[in-house]
């Protein structure tokens, strides 16, 4: 029943670099959260999730991911439901109603949707692409797919949610190719969706986007984050403050320490050079899942590679982006290195599904 | 299945792969590019940004300057006192706190509340001070029940240590809390809300000096505020040592010899000025005000009747009476219209027209020469002399010897007194001189007024024959590596032109006073020292405020605050005169029995000082 070359086609690569990009955000959040004290310490924590998400990527890698080819509707469908429920009955914090809880721990079901427009794209593309493009007239149901969720999302509100979701689907389309006539059409039609959407955005979310294009506007209200987080990452210099020697995040100075702007921390601890050994090693992992996807075994495999990387890329981006003051500050915490569950659960079910991939390119 | 791989082979899917790999190295590159530009091209700014974020200044007061009298002794000091204070971010609940505290402390929970909130402004990292000063047993009991009152901290902190109990009160002045106004002048820049300066006399006239350098503690903070760590510590520097002109023991000796008496003293050195000592009576302990003074302690001194606040000897001015006599012999010495043999018959009262002005002894005292005037006080000689001489000659000379203008006192609060002339009254009253009124001024009463620092000033003048001098208090500031920071010199304010033979005749009718029969200051003589001096008994001004209270008083007495100031001017020793004092003895009743007496105590301490000092020379 089980197959010995799956064992030799195990993606290690895969795994170690995870681990290791893993390992140094478990070491980065004991530096961050050392002058907390919890009965149990958040790095403790983050690690268990952790465990707990290497369990879900090798469980993921047992079956055939060609199984979830016809279970992607259900994933859809289910997920789709749980963001009506959140609208309906779910739990609202900080002015954003976006969690079920479930006794046990809070489920994000936007988190969820992420996985289930990957495997819908994956199964829908899979089946129509064609070498020539789509056209606009065959974009539609795809886009009806996608409008569903992201609308529920932006209901919550959950802006940074929302944006991912629209990425992660572009990054796919690109896969799958456009006719030139219709790439026009779409940026029209995006930059369009944006003159719009800034008129329908919440306060607070064009609060953020005004903060961002001029942060010392308002250096204790909303330009705060950004402001702080700026001066942990550029007091870093080229080596770093050392280990635990960060003042802005030892201090409290810097908000969200421990998830959105862990990237900050470690920026102010290990410097440029800490900066830039940790961005090499996500520019591994992006491209060696970009490797996975050009040698998956079918369309279907090739297009599921695509959608977790770019889920991962578009968070990795979005995220540092934020924290550095490229980007507005929109809430998306960095895949293996922000401090949470739901991030951790979600970025270990696409590499789960990258391993199942990479593990089963031999055709047999 | 075939098409799968072929999808992955197809020239343009191949294409989308490079496409997006040269994307996210591009993304990749341009976050590499931002962190550079921020932790490598403004590393220097955001540095600085990350050290002010989590740095802060905290002063620590520095102990004020000693005070020390002529001779190096101690005269005010520095002591730790302990201060129970809260730091706000460390408090629980605050309405258990003050609860608990009021009790260990012993006062009202509003009194806390109150300090409280005048400390609202301060940041959060500096304590708010609740109690000031407070015993080594509550000290102790806050220690031990530390655990549960969560946020108090016990600082220490250098306050005032007054240590002659007060008897230069009025010299040194006192401190008091700074106020908004005072924070708001540029003297006081330096300075932040709650610090203590002086207010009165020699602790605000030199507070620059006294006040020291506050020593700086750069501590560590949190996003809070909350206090972290010390990162460095710059320790205060106390402020310079004062030395003053006064010798304890003479101030001791004055301030004893008055008993229960109100008043002032003053006595200085007639070659330097120097003041030796000057006691206003009755006084205050400067000690109620250095952790701030109570309302209703204030009050008390504010409202007392024998003015405790007031320093007499600068701003306290009376009718100098008899002390004014000298004045009138040497202006008419040095005018011509007298010689020293000039004689008045004195039968017990003078007439100009109606009026009819009394001896103050009924009898007369007959034939009456300038010393016999002088020794025995008799009014009728000076009456007529000063009638002839006329208030103008008078007026000039009494001001020329220091009278009716302030003479330079160097701290503040001095007064000028009065010395009317026709053009005085013109002024004043836009009326004319009327001659009896010279007849009153020639015995120092009517408009003549005269504080103690000016009649021994002008006392002074007669002992060293002419030299006005202006009195010194302040010998020297210096500071703690001994350098001289501040020395007035002495300054000789005019010297006066009289005839020797007028400073002769002055002179002996003043050492009769005190030496020969039937003088009026017998009281002040002494055996080792030959004191030459003149006393006064100056009639009071009834005023209108006083008469209510006057009727409880008892029938058979005049009334307290009827009675005659005692007065009492003196030099010695009379050969080679080294000091001259003036003293006042509020409604004293007679100079010579009341104010004689501590003359007499301050010159005999003067002397005694003097021969031990030459002793411990000979020794030597």
């Amino acid at each position: 029943m089980f197959d010995r070359r799956l064992v030799m086609n195990f993606d290690w690569v895969l795994l170690l670099t995870v681990v290791a990009l893993a390992g140094l955000g478990i070491l980065n959040l004991y530096s961050a959260t050392a002058s907390w004290h919890a009965a149990t310490p958040i790095y403790l924590k983050q690690a268990l999730w952790l465990g707990g998400g290497l369990g879900i990527a090798l469980t993921i890698c047992l079956f055939d991911y060609r199984h979830l080819e016809y279970l992607a509707v259900h994933v859809y469908l289910v997920s789709s439901a749980l963001l009506v429920i959140v609208m309906v009955m779910g739990k609202t914090s900080m002015g954003a109603t976006r969690w079920i809880d479930l006794g046990v721990f809070n489920l994000q079901p936007s988190e969820v949707v992420k996985i289930a427009v990957v495997l819908l794209f994956a199964k829908i593309f899979a089946e129509t692409a064609h070498p020539s493009g789509f056209g606009l007239g065959e974009l539609w149901k795809p886009a009806l797919w996608l409008a569903v969720p992201v609308l529920l999302i932006l209901k919550q509100p959950d802006l940074g949610t929302a944006v991912m979701v629209v990425a992660v689907a572009g990054s796919m389309l690109f896969f799958a190719g456009l006719k030139r006539g219709t790439i026009l059409i779409l940026v029209v039609l995006g930059l369009l969706t944006m003159v719009a959407g800034w008129f329908g955005l919440h306060d607070y979310q064009r609060a953020r986007v005004m903060t961002f294009l001029n942060p010392e506007a308002d250096p204790l209200g909303s330009g705060y984050h950004i402001i702080q987080s700026k001066i942990a990452v550029g007091s870093g210099g080229f080596l770093g403050k050392g280990f635990l020697q960060g003042t802005q995040s030892q201090l409290s100075f810097l908000p969200e320490r421990h998830t959105d702007f862990a990237f900050s921390v470690f920026a102010e601890e290990w410097g440029f050079a800490g900066g830039l050994f940790l961005l090499s090693g996500y520019i591994f992992l992006i491209v060696w899942g970009l490797y996975v996807a050009r040698r998956a075994a079918d369309r279907f495999g090739l297009f599921l590679a695509v959608g977790v990387t770019a889920m991962i890329f578009w968070h990795i981006v979005v995220n540092l982006g934020m924290v550095i003051g490229l980007l507005p500050v929109v809430g998306v915490p960095l895949p293996l290195f922000s401090y949470g569950g739901t991030s951790m659960v979600t970025t270990m079910i696409g590499v789960g599904l990258l391993m199942n991939v990479s593990m089963r390119r031999f055709k047999f | 299945m075939v098409l799968d791989i072929k999808w992955a082979e197809l020239p343009i899917v191949r294409k989308r792969f490079l496409i997006s790999s040269a994307f996210v190295g591009l993304v990749f590159l341009l976050l590499l590019l931002r962190l550079w530009y921020l932790q490598v091209v403004n590393y220097d700014e955001f540095l600085e940004r990350s050290v002010r974020n989590r740095t802060r200044v905290l002063s620590l007061e520095a102990p004020r300057g000693p005070v020390y009298d002529r001779n190096g002794q101690l005269l005010v000091d520095n002591r730790p006192s302990f201060q129970i204070s809260v730091m706000r971010q460390d408090i629980e609940n605050r309405e258990l706190l003050f609860t608990r505290l009021a009790e260990i402390l012993d006062v009202d929970v509003e009194e806390l509340e109150k300090r409280w909130n005048a400390g609202k402004g301060f940041p959060i990292y500096r304590p708010v001070p609740l109690a000031t000063d407070v015993s080594w047993d509550i000290m102790e009991k806050i220690q031990e029940q530390g655990g549960d009152l969560p946020g108090v901290l016990t600082e220490v902190r250098p306050i005032r240590d007054y240590l002659d109990q007060g008897i230069s009160a009025h010299l040194i002045g006192y401190l008091g809390e700074i106020t908004e106004d005072e924070l708001g002048q540029e003297e006081f820049s330096g300075y932040r809300a709650g610090d203590f300066v002086g207010k009165t006399a020699l602790e605000r006239s030199y507070e620059e000096y006294l006040r020291g350098t506050k020593g700086t503690r750069l501590v560590e903070v949190d996003v809070k505020g909350k206090l972290l760590r010390q990162l460095q510590m710059d320790p205060p520097r106390p402020g310079n040592r004062v030395y003053l002109t006064i010798d304890e023991n003479l101030q001791r000796a004055a301030d004893e010899a008055f008993g229960d008496e109100s008043g002032a003293a003053v006595a200085i050195d007639v070659h330097s000025g120097d003041v030796l000592a000057m006691v206003s009576r009755p006084t205050f302990n400067p000690a109620l005000f250095v952790t701030g003074i109570g309302s209703d302690q204030w009050t008390e001194l504010a409202l007392n009747k024998r003015h405790p606040l007031q320093n007499k000897v600068v701003a306290g001015q009376y009718p100098p009476g008899s002390t004014f006599k000298m004045i009138v012999a040497l202006a008419a010495l040095r005018d011509g219209m007298i010689t020293a043999g000039k004689t008045v018959d004195c039968e017990g009262d003078f007439t100009i027209g109606e009026a009819r002005y009394r001896c103050w002894k009924k009898d007369g005292h007959g034939e009456t020469d300038l010393k016999k005037a002088l020794r025995e006080s008799c009014d009728v000689w000076f009456y007529q002399v000063g009638l002839e001489l006329g208030i103008d000659k008078l007026s000039a000379a009494a001001k020329e010897l220091g009278l009716g203008g302030v003479v330079g006192y160097p701290l503040p609060g001095e007064r000028g007194g009065v010395i009317p002339s026709q053009e005085w009254k013109r002024q004043r009253f836009n009326k004319p001189w009327y001659a009896g009124e010279t007849v009153i001024a020639s015995i120092g009463q009517g408009f003549v007024l005269a504080t103690p620092l000016q009649l021994a000033v002008m006392t002074a003048a007669i002992a060293n024959r002419g030299t006005v001098l202006k009195p010194r208090v302040i010998d020297r500031v210096e500071d703690w590596e001994g350098n001289l920071l501040v020395e007035p010199g002495v300054e000789v304010v005019r010297q006066v032109d009289y005839p020797e033979k007028a400073w002769d005749v002055v002179q002996e009718g003043m050492v009769a006073v005190v030496n020969e029969p039937h003088g009026t200051g017998r009281a002040a003589e002494l055996e080792d020292v030959l004191v030459a001096g003149k006393s006064g008994t100056s009639q009071v001004v009834r005023r209108k405020s006083d008469e209510e209270e006057e009727e409880e008083e008892d029938d058979n007495e005049t009334p307290y605050r009827l009675r005659p100031h005692a007065l009492f001017v003196a030099y010695a020793p009379a050969d080679n005169p080294e000091i001259a004092v003036a003293v006042v003895v509020e409604h004293g009743q007679s100079g010579g029995r009341a104010a004689g007496p501590v003359a007499k105590a301050i010159i005999e301490s003067y002397m005694a000082g003097k021969k031990s000092s030459e002793e411990q020379v000979g020794n030597n």
